[in-house]
């Protein structure tokens, strides 16, 4: 029990993947404008990391390992996500239409996104089992709901500050990341 | 357009990552260094290269609707190549930016190139861009890492200069955000002035 509360504090506060291992920036910066899209984006990005992970960590212990073909991780990896968001779409639109109409447009955003084949490639190197794997894979992408909600919270607040010029949009936004990062850099001893 | 200014455009004018604020990842998280920002660099300019070449070359036989997993396959392959080049030529170089050589596979940038460049423009005009945005990429990642080293490290190029008077925080996370907001917000404020 003990390792699993470990594992939730650390993947959450101490190695969030926005703020301190700079995965999954580009989709933090352009869905982080409203509260609501923020929302939607976390639970995608959630729904999608833990499937494909499960999906390629077992392809990667059953099927790379005892072929030997590690050296193709990277192709395999991307063409599993890929089809995996693909398929997931197709279903999501089929089987439950209004989860489809919340989620769906951050669908296509995801294929192309580092964070998930960047936890993929990460869980192999840890050498997880697949229950540990899922569940860290969950709780790292919990780590991006938290920095992107309180992120979209401060944006909100952000747009009505006067400013200077050339710090709006982005540069601000940036520097108001790294902010956050420092405080989170206070976690660090936690686990 | 003459060939000069494909290239040079990508460098100055339209820098994916000072400009166009593209492939943000890992301009943030391997900037720790000068050196590890043009290794980088010079990786995903390789990448950028071939990928545009092959697609230029492909763009007649590829079906519209599954591009983008040609696409994707085709930038997997020439990264799986330089990861396993330079783990095998530069190990120490290959070992600090670690996980996000394969993650050049999933780079804007190279999506973007890919999608509003080669799959559009002759074979050879292809390449030069992709070298002129991978050298701009270096460009940029380059001037990130020299702040970042020189004010967190008191060194550049692993030459140390200063002594006790490095700021620790600008080699961690928060201040890649620090220094790469400043580098935007100062281009775009000259850029303002300009007009």
């Amino acid at each position: 029990m003990e390792y699993y509360i470990l594992m939730i504090l650390g993947a959450v506060l101490v190695n969030n993947i926005i703020l301190a291992q700079f995965l999954g920036i580009c989709p933090f910066m352009g869905v982080s404008g409203k509260m609501s899209t923020a929302v939607g984006m976390g639970a995608a990005l959630l729904f999608v990391m833990t499937l494909s992970t499960m999906v390629t960590t077992l392809v990667y212990n059953y099927v790379l390992v005892p072929l030997e073909l590690v050296y193709l991780q990277t192709v395999i990896f991307i063409l599993i996500i890929a089809a995996l968001v693909q398929a997931l779409e197709i279903v999501l639109k089929k089987v439950s239409p209004s989860l489809y109409n919340a989620l769906g447009i951050f669908l296509p955003l995801i294929t192309t996104n580092c964070a998930v084949l960047g936890i993929a490639i990460t869980v192999t190197l840890k050498s997880f089992s697949l229950i540990d794997a899922t569940l860290f894979t969950m709780f790292t992408a919990l780590g991006f709901c938290v920095a992107i909600i309180i992120f979209a919270g401060i944006r909100e607040q952000l747009e009505l500050v006067n400013i200077p010029k050339g710090m709006k949009g982005i540069p601000i936004a940036l520097i108001t990341v790294g902010i956050l990062a420092l405080a989170f850099m206070g976690f660090a001893n936690l686990a | 357009m003459n060939k000069v200014e494909l290239i040079t455009r990508g460098l100055i004018k339209e820098n994916p990552t000072l400009i166009m604020v593209l492939g943000l990842c890992p301009s943030l998280a391997v900037t720790t260094s000068a050196i590890n920002g043009i290794g980088m660099g010079l990786a995903t300019t390789f990448v950028l290269m071939c990928s545009n070449t092959l697609i230029s070359m492909l763009r007649k036989v590829i079906p519209n609707k599954v591009r983008i997993p040609i696409f994707v396959v085709v930038f997997a392959a020439f990264v799986s190549m330089i990861d396993l080049v330079m783990q095998a030529y530069i190990p120490a170089l290959s070992a600090s930016l670690g996980l996000f050589i394969p993650l050049i596979a999933v780079n804007c940038i190279v999506f973007a190139r890919a999608e509003s460049f080669a799959i559009k423009n002759k074979i050879f005009d292809s390449a030069l861009d992709g070298l002129g945005m991978g050298l701009g990429f270096t460009l940029a990642l380059f001037l990130i890492g020299s702040v970042r080293e020189i004010l967190g490290n008191g060194s550049i190029f692993d030459y140390r200069f200063m002594e006790n008077s490095e700021i620790l925080v600008f080699v961690l996370a928060p201040g890649a955000f620090f220094v790469m907001g400043f580098i935007i917000a100062t281009i775009r404020f000259f850029q303002a002035k300009k007009n």
